[in-house]
């Protein structure tokens, strides 16, 4: 417990640094101005979003392959998270957007695949909510979960052959990207603190989701155990 | 018994079923129908904006009616759990569900075959040269809405809901498909109309994609 306090301090007093860092460390960008610092939790967002739909899409598979209810619970809790950073995201955006590109919102190869991802994931956690039986959840969400991975590049093909209006890549770009190394670093620390506040929040989940099952395990057994003591016959139980 | 043998079976039992009361087909022929006309109530398209908008109506009317249509391929073997009768058969799980897919794509089809000319007369599009092309497009177009669809019927099957779930499941998941079958339309009703092969191939790079993903995770979907 107090090492899990000691984190959650650590973590809260990076969030504030990395903002700090942001705000007035982080040099004036040549052509935004101020306006570009939300990118560096726009960034970290995605970045989050990217590792926690991955974690989705390694533990349906790993469910599929190994049937251990835990990974079933991982990819449950990642998808949550992942939803929640996706949102982040896609609030920064337009938040970037308005003021930059003069528009809100644009239907870019980028954004679309965004949106439609944090759709799809979405419909993964309603269908999980709309299911009793716990294996039967597990094995078929897991399908859709795959089904939706792999739905994520056709989305990003099928917008990329429309003129793109949100930046390419900034970093390795090719000769002309790259950005000043103080900003860099800026970056960095922000990317830590959001995952450092995205792990943990993971991990409570996770286990939330582990104890809801073994919760509905005994309850299980419970109501077996007062059936067999009626003295019904076991057949009708089963 | 072979995957094809079976599926071909399954694929007599499903028409047959249908073919009894047809009341599936009738349904969803008359819900494309009411989509398209209530769509020039909402917009009242001159000729050429019907051009522009037409292949959009015509796509979202089928995808639509896909989600409609779909929900009773796996949820009418539930009333008397005939699904589990099926997998106690000597038959492999995927040719069940191929079964059902051809059984829901020969229904899709039969719908559009009646949409189609409903929606050039309605809209002012010729269809004149360019029918051959569009039928490639169509047949790509459905295959995605239907392996798909068949797949998330299987899925939604289980749930509470289910009706309005499948949709929700669905309707993300075509969104390039939908984008991709537009624009290939799109391309046989220009004035000068063309195939557009980057389109077309693109459809077709969906359907593998999702058959191959619905043939390898199958035996999920079928197990008890």
């Amino acid at each position: 417990m107090k090492y899990r306090i000691a984190g959650s301090a650590f973590a809260a007093a990076l969030i504030i640094f990395a903002g700090y860092l942001a705000l007035y460390v982080a040099p004036v960008d040549i052509r935004q101005g101020q306006i570009y610092r939300i990118f560096y939790f726009h960034i970290s967002a995605w970045v989050s979003t990217f590792i926690a739909f991955g974690i989705v899409f390694l533990s349906n598979i790993a469910y599929l392959a190994t049937r251990g209810q835990r990974w079933d619970s991982l990819g449950a809790s990642a998808a949550e998270v992942g939803v929640a950073c996706c949102s982040i995201g896609l609030i920064t955006g337009p938040l970037w957007g308005k003021p930059v590109w003069g528009i809100w919102w644009t239907w870019d190869a980028r954004l679309t695949t965004t949106f439609i991802m944090w759709l799809l994931y979405i419909s993964y956690l309603m269908l999980r909510g709309l299911m009793e039986d716990p294996r039967r959840r597990a094995s078929l969400s897991a399908v859709f979960g795959i089904f939706a991975f792999l739905d994520v590049p056709l989305v990003y093909m099928s917008n990329r052959l429309f003129p793109t209006q949100h930046p390419g890549p900034v970093f390795f770009g090719g000769p002309d990207s790259g950005v000043d190394p103080r900003m860099v670093h800026v970056l960095l620390v922000c990317m830590l603190a959001i995952l450092l506040v995205m792990i943990p929040v993971l991990v409570d989940r996770y286990r939330i989701e582990v104890m809801q099952g073994e919760v509905e395990e005994l309850r299980q057994e419970i109501e077996l155990r007062s059936l067999d003591s009626q003295s019904r016959p076991a057949k009708e139980v089963l | 018994m072979s995957t094809a043998r079976a599926a071909a079976i399954l694929l007599g039992k499903e028409l047959r079923l249908e073919f009894r009361t047809r009341e599936l087909l009738n349904a969803t022929v008359v819900f494309a129908i009411v989509v398209v006309v209530l769509f020039s109530f909402a917009f009242n398209p001159t000729p050429d904006e019907s051009r522009h908008y037409g292949p959009g109506l015509l796509w979202i009317a089928f995808l639509f009616s896909g989600s409609l249509m779909l929900h009773p391929s796996f949820a009418r073997e539930q009333s008397n759990d005939t699904l589990d009768a099926l997998r106690m058969a000597p038959v492999s799980a995927f040719a069940i569900l191929l079964g059902k897919m051809l059984a829901n794509f020969i229904f899709l089809a039969l719908a559009e075959v009646v949409l189609v000319p409903v929606f050039a007369v309605l809209y002012n599009v010729s269809l004149a040269g360019i029918v051959g092309r569009l039928v490639l497009v169509l047949a790509l177009g459905s295959i995605g809405i239907i392996v798909t669809g068949t797949v998330f019927s299987a899925i939604s099957a289980h749930a509470r809901m289910r009706e309005l779930l499948l949709p929700l499941l669905m309707l993300p998941i075509l969104a390039p498909l939908l984008i991709a079958a537009v624009e290939a339309t799109s391309a046989l009703f220009a004035r000068q109309p063309y195939l557009d092969q980057t389109w077309v191939a693109f459809l077709a790079g969906f359907d593998v994609v999702f058959l191959t993903a619905s043939w390898l995770l199958c035996d999920f979907l079928m197990e008890e």
